[in-house]
């Protein structure tokens, strides 16, 4: 569904991303997994529009987007939760939502999907007047994945949602994460909790100062010995 | 839908009630033509600062420049209804010295609106002294000395017709699809462009609005005090203007109103104290701003702070 190949992104001289190429299928949960500075949110920037690359393609579902605005990306169904959430704080829950279905007109499908965004999270639903800057992290992150399911997305982009979050709500924006994908809309997912990550990602890729440097089945790599010395605080 | 109707009847009633009663105390004598010319400010004032609060407050974008576009509409309006002389030259001079402002604000806006925080102050500062500086120097304005009787077409009607007019306008600007738009840019620009938000589409647009109503709101000086020169849209016509709506609060557009009324009448108490007025204008600047650093209403209308009021009236019933 979404094939980046050759990308490579400069900030000034620094080359921050070079030459990555990589693949996400229709239907997976595809992983991103790499340290601090290793390039993985300028990735998913680059794929949202964003950031504009200095050289290689972005293909969605075989159309060359590369040179597409960020607005016109999400009118083709991509769609991104920005790292640490960013929600919209001086505006309620609903209105978040909202703006989440910018580009669409449909006041219906808009309203119905609001509805289903309160039924997969209830604690919004009853919040939905409540500013959002007043949430707690856990929700206001369920509320950035709801706002980024809006727009109706058959890709969502999911920067680093564990970020800031208690052990228990990440497995909690995890398993959210999972019931997702199995509705539909294929994911690609940048984390640096890499153990959640793995386990719950169809395929991985391990990026590492600007290129990707090992991929494979999300479980296996789990197992691997460099992955498990790197990033699982394995011996 | 009824509430909504009935919450406009409200709106309307107390509009026309506001008026009816300047309007008697003018004609009663109460009110004096002293008292005339603070009303005329207090009217000019909230344009500029609800057009401004639409830049600034709403849509995040720090202007320096909102004297700039005053002074576009206000010599566009003065030109034309000095050439054709009638009310309807003085109405078509408005329309014409707002579409000119916004016109400039569209031209400035689309390369300045990529800049951020104090750059974009900066060069929105540099294009208010450019305008000025070219009004200088053009015959047609008569360059420094300015212009001299201009028709005083503008009256407590008309000025209070457009005040309304922009109040409700922006209102409802702010109240669609590409007013939230605009908060959202306010609130987190990443955020908004990600969610499909042309953020500098809408900047442009807000920018443009703005400078349209600062524009109507020369042409309403114009008309008024019919004599213009250069030297009154200077850089501190536009940090005047912002001081009425950060005191007022960023993002309400009552609290644009309330302060632009308030700043109006602290002026004209303190005229009687001519060596200590601008001492205690700025002390009391500042006494607010340390007792209320987000503005006399915060980013809240007065409608909000009300049916908060009326909520826990209910909620005491139950």
């Amino acid at each position: 569904m979404l094939e980046i190949k050759n990308l490579s992104v400069h900030y000034g001289v620094i080359h921050a991303l070079k030459d990555i190429t990589l693949t996400v299928n229709t239907g997976e949960i595809v992983t991103l997994i790499g340290a601090n500075g290793a390039g993985k949110t300028t990735t998913l920037r680059t794929i949202s529009g964003l950031i504009k690359p200095t050289s290689g393609e972005i293909m969605l579902e075989g159309k060359n987007i590369t040179s597409l605005s960020a607005p016109q990306r999400v009118e083709l169904g991509i769609s991104q939760v920005p790292e640490g959430r960013r929600i919209f704080p001086e505006m309620s829950v609903f209105e978040n939502l909202e703006l989440g279905a910018f580009l669409r007109n449909d006041k219906k499908g808009i309203k119905q999907d609001i509805d289903m965004v309160f039924d997969q999270f209830p604690i919004l639903g009853d919040r939905r007047k409540q500013m959002a800057g007043t949430l707690s992290g856990g929700e206001q992150q369920m509320l950035a994945i709801g706002r980024g399911l809006m727009s109706k997305p058959r890709i969502l982009l999911l920067d680093e949602p564990s970020m800031g979050l208690a052990p228990l709500l990440v497995r909690e924006i995890f398993k959210i994460i999972q019931e997702i994908n199995q509705s539909g809309t294929t994911i690609l997912l940048v984390e640096q909790n890499a153990s959640m990550a793995l386990s719950i990602a169809h395929r991985a890729y391990v990026l590492e100062t600007g290129s990707i440097v090992l991929s494979g089945q999300g479980k296996e790599l789990a197992k691997s010995s460099d992955i498990q010395k790197a990033y699982l605080g394995g011996e | 839908m009824r509430a909504l109707t009935k919450k406009n009847l409200l709106i309307l009633s107390s509009i026309i009630l506001t008026f009816a009663l300047v309007q008697v105390l003018f004609m009663v004598g109460i009110l004096n033509s002293f008292y005339e010319i603070t009303i005329a400010t207090i009217c000019i004032n909230i344009i500029l600062a609800v057009s401004l609060n639409l830049v600034t407050g709403f849509t995040g974008q720090f202007s320096l420049g909102h004297a700039g576009f005053m002074s576009i509409g206000a010599y566009v309006c003065a030109i034309i209804s000095m050439r054709m002389g009638s009310v309807g030259g003085f109405i078509f001079g408005m329309l014409a010295g707002a579409l000119a402002a916004a016109f400039v604000g569209v031209l400035i806006g689309i390369p300045t609106l990529r800049l951020k925080g104090d750059y974009l102050a900066i060069a929105t500062l540099g294009m208010a002294e450019i305008v000025r500086v070219v009004f200088l120097n053009l015959e047609i304005t008569n360059g420094a000395a300015g212009l001299n009787g201009i028709p005083r077409y503008a009256n407590w009607l008309w000025l209070f017709l457009f005040t309304v007019l922009a109040v409700v306008l922006i209102n409802n600007f702010i109240k669609s699809s590409p007013g939230r738009a605009c908060i959202a840019i306010r609130e987190d620009e990443i955020a908004a462009e990600s969610m499909g938000i042309n953020t500098t589409k809408y900047k442009v647009i807000a920018f443009a609005i703005g400078a349209f109503f600062a524009g109507l709101a020369g042409g309403l000086y114009s008309s008024y005090f019919y004599f213009l020169k250069p030297d009154l849209f200077g850089f501190m016509k536009s940090v005047d203007i912002l001081v009425i709506v950060v005191l007022g609060g960023l993002g309400s557009l009552t609290g644009s109103v309330i302060a632009a009324i308030l700043l109006a009448l602290i002026t004209t108490f303190l005229q009687s104290f001519t060596a200590v007025r601008m001492i205690v204008y700025a002390a009391l600047l500042v006494l607010i701003m340390i007792f209320r650093p987000q503005g006399l209403m915060g980013s809240k209308e007065i409608n909000d702070i009300l049916k908060f009021r009326f909520r826990n009236k209910d909620e005491k019933i139950e």
